[in-house]
């Protein structure tokens, strides 16, 4: 029984994770519509830089956090700026096209800068060990990114449905050119929103990468996760992006307790199962 | 419908079914590298595979307009279907051919149903899974498929009992080049007919075809089976031509690379898919062997570079090209 | 006027065989993946050739070395199997070496036998893969021979239980074959066994299974590369101790040992290579290995990889340069000398390595996370697969 606490905790922990870097995913794939493959490498961006300026430049662990949401906004921005834009009105796959170059660029990048070994990084001692609370040993780290997901999950939530800012957004996506005649400047938001979504993309990631590793492969190897878990939930909708992770997370980490042949097949059969019954996604309306 | 219109939708058909120079000068230059590259027959004949393989998805997403995120489910399981009968003591190429067919043709029609109730970006992701389920399936019944080691022990029989699959890889580049031929035939043919009209028309007026008579589902369904069944005897002739079938033929990465080769090749134009193919695995080929730890950052720019110029793909490219020079009129 | 065309022809024709004999370059074909998950593999194998340039020069025999570097990418057969026939059939390479990952190494050997070109193995760790294939010889380790000898360990330590995690492909199934066969039969009990996939990266679950039947020790297996540290951090989270881990070397693979920090302290493996092995040949490596690759970890890849360097420029001297591919495989069958990890030679009958197998156990020295010898079993050879 204690072992199956555990194992929830661990799955939602897991989830955690997964949400952290699909979070801004939910925003530049979901919410505007733009196919982008290279969510993971926004999230890699940060996860090196932290990593970097803290096992180099000896950084304090949330001031590395903080720029490496910063950089990944920055690269986020001026890769919208100089490439994503041209491609708003153009198709999905040419979408695809694009920002796969952009993953192979990356990973090429990564390996140049800091070689093709596996990244540590280093967290404060009081995120390091346990926490014993009665018969249960809670992990602080993972106690950690709950925290910082449930303090995401509420300011973005906030952010897009109750501020003008997110109204806007919702309204370009909806009707481009009607929110333009309204006088609202459609271009400068997008790059906002764009800057946004990559600035979580890096701090997902570089929270990450204690958990997850930082290697150059890291823009592949979590891609199919995270679309998955931003279709999942449905696209445009943050909750639901935040289930589809949770989810996501506790039947991978159950199922492979409970049927570790099996592993990680049960949790695309659900996936695919949902898919077909709710195209729209958990949270959604029909289009 | 009068006789008139019969006529002229007959005449279309005949008019739109003409080859064009693109692809006479495709599959002229790809026997030609037999004799201009004998030391690379093996790329040649994965660039055909390739080929083979994009094309099949050009059915889908070119005429169907259902975009798809895990062919390699397909090409996969031709693949294994193919390796596990020579594994298993039948070794004869082409039955093996239209075996992996068979089995990919049977998994796509079991999921054409479940494609053809969803439509816009959820198909990507529905395909995604289908794919990912497969890749895990394959991952975990090692036993059949040997999991990550890949299937080993593929022993061919000589091909049509003649020719025995070389080290040079002669035979089997002509025995893909055939395959492939007479599958991009069939392809046309299909596109070209009555029933291929009207899975285009699908694609350009998804609502307008369901008033003119025509079930929209039942097309879908038809076009995925096809899809499916040429998908897989492309990774069959991969599995009887390397003699090994890899986890990686399933997976999300071999899916993709065969929509960034339709997209490069160009979508719709049938050959798109096989000249797409040639010119990425080439330049993945020349790249990698040039510089094999930094090939990506290349390869990468190359793609970025492509979307923003040429849209349309290669074909695109080569047409606008071939416009440009044939209104400037012949150099005297 | 035929005589002049005569005398020109064997003119041309004595210019382009003493070419030939002179200016021919010693091919070899060098696989290993360059990219994708195991691509650090690649660029140690790089160190390794440069360090071996460095110390024996670019020619030997008279013969220029010319290393082909192919990317295979990662696992995956298909590729390394085209790479390896046009490295034969368009560059006539004289060697095929390099290997990391069993299935690439299992989809060259059969190409190898057929083209009669010898294929020298820096790490596919599957017991077997030679049997069938006379060209190919082994450099790096087998996953049942350091099994056979935790074992061993395991009983001496009066472990009554034992739990074996392994990744589920060739050399993991090896592995967990050897170790429960051998453990029971010096009397030990399986606690329980679990295999993961090589694509999971979260280990909860399986730790979690571990964790509830309490063994003794867990006997691990993973391939090389990020997925151990992780499993390591994974494991001391569960309030688990890392010393209970009893392991084959790649695990604590001084790449990935800064990653898992402290939490691989106590972990004890076996291997065939330690950085801080005690010996005059392994400081000249690490101190010429460090002068051409400065932040590049010094594990068990470079060393390999620059023995089978030295054993092909051996058997190449020892021919003077006119390689016969039968010769050549017996010469590479009396290979014998004292490699960095210490001594090696090949079984003339498996075409396997012989060497010292060392247990080593994970410490804090000087502020450095390292593996540290305590003993060593020698002349340990590959006892074949238990399955």
């Amino acid at each position: 029984m204690l072992g199956f606490v555990n194992i929830l905790l661990g799955g939602i922990a897991y989830g955690f994770v997964l949400f952290l870097m699909a979070g801004g995913l939910s925003i530049t794939l979901g919410l505007m519509g733009f196919a982008n493959m290279a969510h993971a490498a926004l999230a890699m961006v940060g996860g090196y830089t932290a990593a970097l300026l803290i096992g180099k430049a000896g950084w304090p662990f949330f001031a590395a956090v903080v720029m490496a949401g910063l950089t990944a906004a920055a690269t986020g921005a001026i890769l919208e700026r100089l490439l994503f834009r041209r491609l708003y009105q153009a198709s999905e796959l040419e979408q695809v096209l694009l920002t796969i170059g952009v993953v192979y660029v990356a990973i090429a990048a990564a390996t140049y800068l800091a070689g093709p070994e596996q990244m540590a990084i280093g967290v404060p001692a009081w995120l390091d060990g346990n926490l014993s609370l009665g018969p249960v040993d809670l992990n602080r780290y993972r106690l950690f990114l709950i925290v910082s997901g449930l303090v995401l999950l509420l300011s973005l939530v906030r952010l897009i449905e109750h501020t003008t800012f997110g109204a806007k957004i919702r309204a370009a996506v909806f009707n481009r050119r009607m929110t333009a005649s309204c006088g609202i400047d459609v271009d400068k938001l997008y790059a906002l929103a764009f800057a946004l979504g990559s600035a979580l993309a890096g701090i997902g990631g570089a929270l990450s990468v204690n958990l997850l590793g930082l290697d150059p492969n890291f823009p592949i190897k979590f891609l199919t996760e995270l679309l998955i878990v931003v279709s999942v939930g449905g696209l445009g909708s943050l909750r639901g992006t935040f289930l589809a992770a949770m989810l996501f997370g506790v039947i991978d980490v159950v199922g492979k307790y409970l049927l570790p042949e099996i592993g990680a097949f049960i949790i695309y059969a659900t996936a695919l199962a949902l898919l077909t019954m709710r195209p729209q996604g958990l949270v959604g309306r029909p289009r | 419908m009068s006789d008139i219109t019969l006529d002229l939708a007959r005449m279309m058909v005949v008019r739109r079914a003409r080859w064009t120079p693109l692809e006479i000068a495709f599959w002229l230059a790809a026997a030609a590298g037999y004799f201009l590259f004998p030391a690379k027959l093996v790329l040649l004949t994965q660039m055909l595979i390739g080929g083979l393989f994009a094309m099949s998805l050009d059915l889908l997403l070119g005429y169907g307009g259902i975009p798809s995120f895990g062919h390699a489910a397909f090409f996969g399981l031709g693949a294994y279907a193919a390796g596990l009968l020579a594994v298993h003591g039948w070794g004869e190429p082409l039955s093996g051919v239209l075996f992996g067919g068979l089995a990919a043709g049977g998994l796509g029609l079991a999921f054409s149903s479940v494609i053809a109730k969803v439509r816009g970006a959820a198909v990507l992701m529905v395909t995604l899974c289908i794919g990912l389920l497969l890749f895990e399936a394959a991952s975990r019944m090692p036993w059949l498929t040997g999991g990550d080691t890949g299937l080993q022990g593929i022993d061919m029989w000589p091909l049509l009992g003649q020719f025995e699959f070389d080290l040079y890889g002669r035979t089997a580049f002509w025995y893909a080049y055939v395959v492939a031929f007479l599958l991009y035939l069939a392809s046309r043919r299909y596109i070209h007919s009555p029933e291929g009209l009207a899975l285009k028309g699908m694609r350009e007026n998804h609502d307008r075809i369901p008033m003119l008579g025509v079930s929209t589902a039942r097309r879908k369904m038809i076009a995925f089976t096809i899809s499916a069944t040429i998908a897989g005897m492309a990774g069959a002739l991969l599995a009887q031509t390397t003699q090994i079938v890899a986890l990686e033929t399933l997976s999300f990465e071999r899916s993709v690379a065969a929509l960034i080769m339709l997209i490069v090749g160009g979508i719709g134009t049938l050959i798109g898919g096989f000249i797409g193919a040639a010119a990425f695995i080439w330049a993945r080929d020349v790249l990698s062997a040039l510089n094999p730890v930094y090939w990506m950052f290349w390869l990468g720019l190359i793609l970025i570079a492509l979307v923003l110029t040429a849209r349309g793909g290669l074909v695109g490219a080569l047409a606008v090209v071939a416009d440009h020079l044939a209104r400037r009129g012949p150099p005297r | 006027m035929i005589a002049r065309g005569v005398i020109v022809a064997t003119a041309m024709l004595a210019a382009t065989i003493s070419v030939r004999a002179e200016d021919r370059p010693l091919k070899i074909g060098w696989l290993m993946s360059y990219t994708g998950p195991g691509a650090a593999a690649g660029a140690a194998s790089d160190a390794a050739i440069d360090v071996f340039f460095k110390t024996f020069g670019k020619s030997v025999a008279g013969r220029k070395i010319e290393i082909i570097k192919r990317d295979t990418t990662g696992p995956a057969p298909d590729v390394a199997r085209r790479l390896a026939q046009e490295l034969i059939v368009g560059e006539k390479v004289d060697f095929l070496a390099g290997m990391d990952y069993t299935p690439n190494t299992m989809a060259v050997a059969p190409l190898s036998t057929s083209a009669k070109v010898p294929l020298l193995i820096v790490n596919s760790a599957t017991s077997g893969i030679l049997a069938k294939h006379p060209f190919a010889v082994r450099f790096g380790f087998t996953t049942a021979e350091m099994a056979q000898q935790l074992a061993a360990y395991a009983s001496k330590q009066k472990f009554k239980s034992v739990y074996t995690f392994v990744h589920e492909y060739e050399p993991g199934l090896d592995a967990e074959a050897m170790f429960i066969r051998e453990f029971k039969s010096a009397g030990g009990a399986v606690a329980g066994s679990v295999r993961a996939p090589l694509k999971a990266t979260d280990f909860s679950a399986y730790i979690q299974r571990i964790k509830d039947a309490n063994p003794d020790a867990v006997f691990v297996f993973m391939a090389a590369g990020e997925l151990p540290p992780i499993f390591l951090r994974q494991f001391k989270e569960a309030g688990l101790d890392p010393a209970k881990i009893i392991g084959i070397g790649d695990i604590t693979d001084e790449a990935s040992l800064p990653v898992a920090g402290d939490a691989a302290l106590g972990v004890v493996t076996a291997f065939h290579y330690t950085q801080t092995h005690d010996s005059e040949a392994n400081k000249e490596f690490a101190r010429a290995f460090k002068s051409v690759a400065p932040d590049r970890p010094l594990n068990f890849l470079p060393v390999v990889a620059y023995d089978v360097l030295r054993a092909i420029r051996q058997v190449v001297e020892a021919q003077e340069g006119e390689l016969n591919p039968d010769r050549t495989m017996e010469l590479l069958k009396q290979i014998k000398f004292e490699s960095p990890r210490g001594p090696i030679s090949i079984d003339p009958a498996t075409r396997e390595i012989v060497q010292t197998v060392y247990f080593r156990k994970v410490e804090k020295r000087d502020g450095q996370i390292v593996n540290v010898e305590f003993a060593s079993t020698p002349d340990v050879k590959d006892p074949g697969s238990a399955r």
